[in-house]
């Protein structure tokens, strides 16, 4: 299981044609990604990359069964486009275009919020859900299928986290970017919803920056219905009040979306922050060893008693509310061994 | 992109925003002449800067003549201007405006922005006027009314209604702050406007509402759109190195330390930033240098940081994706060559084609410092930085 996509998500891509659209729509497609075809006004019938081409998103979606639409478009152009995949009949929105001008994005997540349509982005490198769909600008070979999500307002930083959980084994259940823009469709909460429910992610990673009060209300969410455990990371301690850093909505204003008060609101849920970008992986592949260890005990203790074997879906034993905070590892070593020598 | 206070009034008059009478000036002579234009008995001499807080740090000031105007002007006109928004380089006088003086029953504050948590833009007031909204917020935040406006809606009568209430507008005032209301939000919408600051909003002695001072900044990524707006930057108001990195499509933001980072990703930039300052260091700037990381680019971001005479060592982080990372090893290797760096530099890669960069760094001859990863990066750079 993964979430968003899989390797059953038919794909199409809006601005195929387009350099960018190009590119990327080869890279999908020599990942495995199931695209099948893609939009060009004015180049209906041609075909490109061996796929059909279509006018509008209706016509696409209504030939190809497309659920999900990749999105090149330049920005004057892309909150057009977001709302034609919508209308079109799509489920699933992947903007990766950067620029949009915030008033088009007002407008966009307005029209959208009455449907059930999802956007990931724009300004983002997409979603992957490794070795099965890559919808995006993300490097796919970096990727390693597994137990962690990953969700990141940074496309680099996703790399990073990817990175990391690749090499110490852990790989990736399926990786959101959901982008620096101020206005932007999934969010935090979202995508950690999503993860919760997952049966296949076993942590999640989350990349926050400066700017909005996004990790704020991802840490409230987690805080009250998360049993998985977290790992946060906040780019942006050393970033300077009023000045934007790269990403459209990365910047500290009127002394609001600083990294202390993030980093302060996830503490506050249990979540395991790191300082440090590079410590993301190995925090995870600890807290992660620990659970699978608890995990382990727990479903010995529920399933040895009457059937003396080892065969259980081990992950549904695991009580709520897991995540408890990092910094007491004491304690919880304590409760174990205590619990081991109850039963010797 | 930010207007000055003249440009943004002119914007107002446009949309029938009531503001008082008055013209900018670029010399003493030329300020004092207004005074014949522009109706006294009392003239506002206002320095034009990209800053609020002018009025503390002497950039307003009263005259009864023009001798007095001429005076205020001069004083201001070639001078920089500190306040607590501009940090202790402050920006440029290049114009000042006078304007006639408004007699002042009462001040309110009165802004449009986009409210991130709802994704709309929200009109926030406060009848605590002339003064910092931050300090309000802070410290007051229930003299702060906040609407909403939905888009598909915009702003409704009712909203107007609510906030003129709340900031204690009577009779004839409140029809009046409809109107300024609801011309400030169609201004947002047809300029793209990110912000429209109204600090202060008076009410004369007379009763009416003026809006005495204008901020307003435009949405960078609408600039494309907003041609007529993008032809007021002054590039003057900048920072000279970020204007430069503009020039170059370059992401870049001056900081005090002395170790200058090239980095690839705004939020890999940012947390090369952190790094830094967590293995003891100081970083000198943030530099995003885009996906596309040429030779051309790197060439171009290598000249930029190195005219920071802080610099004491530089970190090249990249993580190479979509690009390779040995391409961008040309690049490092080609701009360390032609701009001739004398500095350390500690060049961390990692992704596509990463050893290979390696090998290629390794066998350029050139004093760069590999390191494993980003903690090493960090680490190697610190100490580079305080030999």
């Amino acid at each position: 299981m993964s979430i968003l996509v899989n390797r059953h998500t038919r794909v199409i891509c809006q601005g195929f044609t387009g350099k960018q659209g190009t590119f990327h729509s080869e890279q999908c497609i020599a990942y495995g990604t199931k695209l099948v075809g893609g939009v060009t006004p004015g180049r209906g019938g041609e075909q490109h990359l061996g796929l059909p081409v279509f006018n509008t998103v209706h016509d696409a979606v209504a030939a190809t069964g497309a659920t999900v639409s990749m999105i090149y478009v330049p920005a004057p152009f892309a909150a057009d486009a977001i709302l034609e995949a919508a209308d079109g009949g799509v489920e699933l929105v992947v903007c990766i275009t950067e620029g949009i001008p915030v008033n088009d994005m007002v407008r966009v997540k307005a029209t959208l919020a009455g449907s059930s349509v999802r956007l990931i982005g724009p300004n983002c490198p997409g979603v992957i859900t490794p070795d099965e769909c890559k919808i995006g600008i993300m490097p796919g070979f970096i990727h390693k299928k597994g137990a962690v999500g990953i969700v990141s307002r940074s496309g680099t930083l996703t790399y990073e986290s990817v990175f990391q959980t690749s090499n110490n084994g852990l790989g990736q259940s399926t990786c959101v970017g959901i982008g620096g823009d101020s206005v932007r469709g999934l969010n935090f909460v979202e995508v950690l919803e999503l993860f919760e429910r997952d049966p296949e992610t076993e942590g999640i990673l989350m990349v926050g920056e400066i700017g909005g009060s996004d990790e704020e209300a991802g840490a409230e969410y987690i805080s009250k219905y998360m049993s998985k455990p977290v790992v946060a990371y906040i780019a942006g301690v050393t970033a300077p009040p009023g000045k934007r850093m790269g990403h459209a909505g990365a910047v500290i204003a009127g002394g609001k979306g600083t990294a202390a008060d993030k980093y302060r609101a996830l503490e506050d849920a249990g979540v395991r922050t790191v300082k440090s970008p590079a410590d993301l992986g190995s925090a995870m592949f600890d807290l992660l060893k620990r659970r699978r260890a608890r995990v382990k005990v727990a479903a010995t203790e529920a399933i040895l008693p009457r059937t003396g074997k080892f065969k259980t879906k081990t992950r549904k034993v695991v009580k709520r509310k897991v995540a408890k905070p990092a910094n007491k590892p004491a304690a919880r070593k304590t409760a174990q061994r205590s619990k081991k020598a109850a039963r010797r | 992109m930010n207007l000055h206070e003249y440009q943004a009034k002119q914007v107002f008059a446009a949309y029938g925003i009531p503001i008082p009478e008055g013209q900018v000036a670029a010399t003493a002579e030329a300020a004092a002449a207004l005074t014949r234009s522009v109706p006294g008995p009392v003239w506002v001499v206002k320095a034009q800067v990209h800053a609020g807080g002018r009025g503390k740090a002497g950039g307003v000031k009263l005259a009864r003549d023009a001798a007095a105007v001429r005076e205020a002007a001069a004083g201001m006109l070639g001078q920089r201007l500190v306040t607590k928004q501009t940090g202790a380089e402050g920006l440029p006088i290049n114009e000042v405006y006078v304007e006639s003086g408004s007699a002042i029953e009462r001040e309110i504050y009165l802004s449009l922005t986009l409210n991130r948590e709802k994704s709309q833009i929200a009109m926030i007031g406060s009848a605590a006027g002339g003064m910092d909204i931050e300090e309000v917020a802070a410290h007051s935040p229930e003299k702060i009314t906040t609407v909403n406006i939905y888009p598909a809606a915009g702003l409704m009568p009712y909203q107007c209604r609510r906030m003129a209430f709340a900031l204690g507008f009577k009779g004839e005032q409140i029809a009046q702050f409809q109107k300024i209301a609801t011309a400030l939000y169609q201004l947002v919408i047809d300029k793209d406007a990110s912000l429209v600051e109204v600090n202060p909003l008076i009410v004369t002695k007379g009763g009416s509402l003026v809006a005495l001072d204008a901020k307003i900044n435009i949405d960078p990524n609408a600039l494309f759109r907003q041609q007529e707006l993008a032809k007021l930057r002054d590039i003057q108001q900048e920072d000279e190195m970020e204007r430069r990195a503009s020039e170059h499509d370059l992401n870049y933001v001056s900081l005090d330390g002395d170790i200058a980072c090239m980095v690839n990703g705004a939020g890999l930039a940012m947390a090369t930033m952190d790094l830094i300052k967590l293995h003891g260091g100081e970083p000198a700037n943030f530099l995003d240098v885009g996906g596309g990381a040429t030779a051309e680019r790197v060439t171009a971001a290598f000249n930029l940081i190195l005219s920071n005479s802080n610099v004491r060592a530089v970190l090249v982080n990249i993580f190479g994706g979509i690009v390779r990372c040995d391409l961008i090893a040309e690049g490092v290797i080609t701009a360390v060559k032609s701009v001739g760096v004398k500095l350390p530099v500690v060049v961390r890669l990692e992704g596509t084609n990463a050893d290979k960069a390696r090998a290629l760094l390794a066998a350029s001859g050139l004093k760069v410092i590999a390191a494993s990863d980003l903690t090493d990066a960090a680490r190697k750079v610190v100490a580079e930085a305080r030999k």
